[in-house]
C-alpha cells in the first residue's frame, strides 16, 4: 500500500494532536484559502479535482458547493458523520485517527461557500467521539483557526458538534437537517435541495466526513496531484470498509478502481474456514447482491464499473458472503434493519418494510410457501420509486437481487 | 420552577449558544441528553422543563423522545448493554454471542437482571463491523464501545459493575421497588400501560 491521504494516522503517529498535525502542514491549506483565494476559486479547485461525494451518491463535490444559492444568507456547512450503514465504519476511524484534517476540510468548505457556522452531525452512538471533537474544536479556536476575524481577515467561522440519538434515517441529508432543527428525523420533499433550502431554511452544503477529509490535501497539493490516484471519472483514494466472511476485516484506503479481487484476497486475506466466496455486497446492507463470479471479482471498484454488475458502489462498504450463507437468512437480516429504521413518513416504506419483515421471517424459518416469495417480490416492487428518500429503495435492493440471482436459496 | 434550568444554567447556556437565536428548538436533543444524564431516563418533569426553555409544547419534546432510540422514557437497568446483530456482525457470530450472553445472565433480550443493574438489548449497526462481536454500553456516564468481545470478556465487565455497585453500596431503585417484573413484562410485550393482570386476561381471551 502506498501513501495514505485519508488514514494518515497509520503513517504519522500522533496526528490526532494539533501540534503534530501542524508539523505536517496542518491548516496551511485553510490559511492559504482565506488569505490568498477568493471563495469561488476554492470551489473551482475542488471541481477540477473531480472529487465525488464519499457518502454513497458519488455526486461531484465542487458542483454541490457551486449550487449554493448566493441570493439567500446566511449559508451553512454540515458534515454528515451519521455513519450508520451496516458494513460502514470508515468515518469513525477518520475522526478518531485524523480528526484535524477532517475539521480543516469542514473549515475550507465553509470558507468556499462563505458560511460562518458549520455543524458536524454525529450519530448518537459516537458520544465519546463528539466529546473529543469538542475538545479539538476548542484547541483550534485557541490556536486561531476558528473564531472571529481569522488570519487577520474579515472572515469568521465557528464549528459545532450536534449529536443524533439513534436513527439511521438521519444519514439522509434532509432528515439530518430536520434533526438538527430539533424535529423528527424525517426526509423532506425535494426540490428544493439543501444548497437552496437547507438548515433553518438557508442554503446549506451537506458533505460526508470522508469527502471533506480529502479537501485540505487537494488545496495544498493541487487537483492534478489528486487526479493521479483512481480513475478518470472516479479520481482519488477511497476507504473501503471490508467486513463479513473475511480473514482481515477493516478499513483499506486504496485508489478507486482497485478490483474486488485485490481487496478481498490480497488485502483482506481471503475467506476463513476454507469457504468459497458466494456473493459481495458493495454498499453495505443497501446493496444489490453481486454474484461473485471471476468476472465480478476482476471488476474495478469505482462509480462507473460497479453498475455493470447490477449494483452500486455506494459508501464502498464491502460485505463478503461465503458459500455457507443462505440468502433467505441474509435478506431477513437486512429487512429487519430497514423495517426498524424506516422513519414512518412514507406509507410504501413504512408498511412495505413491515410486510417484508413478516414474509422474510416466515421464509427464513422454513415456514414460508412458494407463494410467499412471489408475494415478497410484489411487496418490494410496491415500495420502488414511491418514497421521499432512498431508504425504501435500499430496503428492496438485497431482497429483489437475491431472489433473482440466487433462485436456489428460495426454492424450498 | 424549572429544575433543569436551575440545576444546569451554564450547560444550558452553552447548548443554546450553538444555535441561532431564533432557532432555539434545535437545542432539544442536547437538552434531552442532559436530562437523561440527570435521571437515567427522561422524566415527565424534564419534558416540561425542556418545553419551557425552548418555548415549544411538551408534545413536541415527547415526540423526539419517542422517535430516537437512545432516549429512554422509562426507568430501566443502570447499564444498557446493547449488542449489534446486524448482518456484518451476524456473519461474525454476533447472534450466538448474544444468545450465550443472555443464557449466562439468565435473562432474555430486553430484560433486566434481578439486581436491576444490567439490561441486554439487541441494536442496529454500531459502525464497528470489523470488530464484531461488539456492544455499546449506555449508562448515566454516557456511551462506551466494547469491541472484539467474547462471552467471557462481556461477563467480566458485568462482574466489574457488580463489584463496583457493591463497593459503593449503591443499589439500583428497581431492586428496592421490586419493580423488576413489570419492567421485564414491558420488555417482553413492548411498552404498554396495561397492568400484568389486564395483560393476562387479554391473553386468556385470545388477544395478542
Amino acid at each position: 500500500m502506498g501513501e495514505y491521504i485519508l488514514l494518515r494516522h497509520r503513517q504519522i503517529p500522533g496526528i490526532n494532536k494539533l501540534e503534530v498535525y501542524r508539523q505536517n502542514r496542518g491548516f496551511e491549506a485553510f490559511k492559504k484559502v482565506i488569505t490568498t483565494m477568493q471563495p469561488d476559486e476554492v470551489t473551482e479547485v475542488v471541481k477540477a479535482s473531480g472529487l465525488r461525494g464519499r457518502g454513497g451518491a458519488g455526486f461531484p463535490t465542487g458542483l454541490k458547493w457551486a449550487f449554493t444559492d448566493k441570493k439567500a444568507w446566511p449559508h451553512y456547512v454540515v458534515a454528515n458523520a451519521d455513519e450508520s450503514e451496516p458494513g460502514t465504519f470508515k468515518d469513525r476511524e477518520i475522526m478518531e485517527g485524523n480528526p484535524f484534517q477532517f475539521l480543516e476540510g469542514v473549515a475550507i468548505a465553509a470558507y468556499a461557500v462563505q458560511a460562518s457556522a458549520a455543524y458536524v452531525y454525529l450519530r448518537g452512538e459516537f458520544w465519546q467521539l463528539a466529546n473529543s471533537l469538542d475538545g479539538f474544536l476548542a484547541e483550534m479556536e485557541s490556536a486561531g483557526f476558528l473564531g472571529e476575524k481569522l488570519f487577520g481577515t474579515e472572515y469568521s467561522l465557528h464549528i459545532y458538534t450536534h449529536l443524533g440519538a439513534g436513527a439511521y434515517i438521519c444519514g439522509e441529508e434532509t432528515a439530518l437537517l430536520e434533526s438538527i432543527e430539533g424535529k423528527l428525523g424525517q426526509p423532506r420533499l425535494r426540490p428544493p435541495f439543501p444548497p437552496a433550502f437547507g438548515l433553518f431554511g438557508k442554503p446549506t452544503v451537506v458533505n460526508n466526513v470522508e469527502t471533506l477529509t480529502n479537501v485540505p490535501l487537494i488545496i495544498d497539493k493541487g487537483p492534478q496531484w489528486f487526479r493521479a490516484f483512481g480513475t478518470e471519472k472516479s479520481p482519488g483514494m477511497k476507504i473501503f470498509s471490508l467486513s463479513g466472511c473475511i480473514n482481515h476485516p477493516g478499513n483499506y484506503e486504496l485508489p478507486l478502481g482497485t478490483t474486488f479481487r485485490e481487496l478481498i484476497f490480497d488485502y483482506g486475506g481471503g475467506l476463513p474456514g476454507g469457504h468459497n466466496i458466494k456473493a459481495i455486497m458493495p454498499a453495505g446492507a443497501s446493496s444489490s447482491m453481486i454474484v461473485a463470479t471471476q468476472q465480478a471479482l476482476d471488476t474495478p471498484m469505482d462509480y462507473e464499473s460497479v453498475p455493470s454488475l447490477g449494483a452500486q458502489l455506494g459508501s464502498a462498504s464491502i460485505i463478503v458472503i461465503d458459500d455457507s450463507v443462505k440468502m433467505d437468512w441474509l435478506i431477513n437480516k437486512t429487512v429487519h434493519f430497514f423495517a426498524h429504521e424506516s422513519c414512518g413518513k412514507c406509507t410504501p416504506c413504512r408498511e412495505g418494510t413491515y410486510w417484508m419483515r413478516y414474509l422474510t421471517d416466515r421464509i427464513a424459518t422454513g415456514r414460508g410457501a412458494v407463494e410467499d416469495v412471489q408475494l415478497l417480490q410484489a411487496v418490494a416492487n410496491q415500495i420502488k420509486n414511491k418514497c421521499l428518500c432512498a431508504l425504501g429503495e435500499f430496503s428492496i435492493e438485497a431482497v429483489l437481487s437475491s431472489i433473482e440471482r440466487f433462485k436456489e436459496d428460495f426454492a424450498q | 420552577m424549572n429544575n433543569l434550568l436551575s440545576k444546569y444554567p451554564q450547560e444550558i447556556d452553552k447548548i443554546l449558544a450553538k444555535y441561532p437565536l431564533d432557532q432555539k428548538r434545535a437545542a432539544v436533543m442536547p437538552l434531552l441528553y442532559l436530562a437523561q444524564r440527570e435521571s437515567g431516563y427522561i422524566t415527565k418533569q424534564a419534558l416540561q422543563d425542556i418545553a419551557d426553555i425552548l418555548a415549544v409544547s411538551i408534545t413536541e419534546v415527547a415526540s423526539i423522545v419517542g422517535f430516537y432510540t437512545l432516549y429512554r422514557a422509562e426507568p430501566g437497568g443502570k447499564y444498557r448493554l446493547q449488542v449489534c446483530t446486524d448482518l456484518p456482525c451476524a456473519l461474525r457470530g454476533a447472534d450466538q454471542f448474544l444468545e450465550e450472553l443472555c443464557a449466562n445472565l439468565g435473562i432474555k433480550v430486553g430484560e433486566t437482571t434481578p439486581d436491576g443493574l444490567v439490561v441486554i438489548e439487541e441494536v442496529m449497526c454500531l459502525a464497528g463491523c470489523d470488530k464484531a462481536p461488539l456492544f455499546q454500553v449506555q449508562s448515566g456516564e454516557g456511551l462506551s464501545y466494547h469491541e472484539s468481545q467474547t462471552v467471557e470478556s462481556a461477563l467480566a465487565l458485568v462482574d466489574q459493575w457488580r463489584s463496583e455497585a457493591r463497593a459503593t453500596g449503591a443499589s439500583h431503585p428497581l431492586k428496592e421497588d421490586g419493580d423488576l417484573e413489570s419492567v421485564n413484562i414491558k420488555a417482553e410485550q413492548g411498552f404498554t400501560s396495561l397492568s400484568k393482570e389486564d395483560r393476562l386476561s387479554i391473553q386468556e381471551r385470545g388477544g395478542q
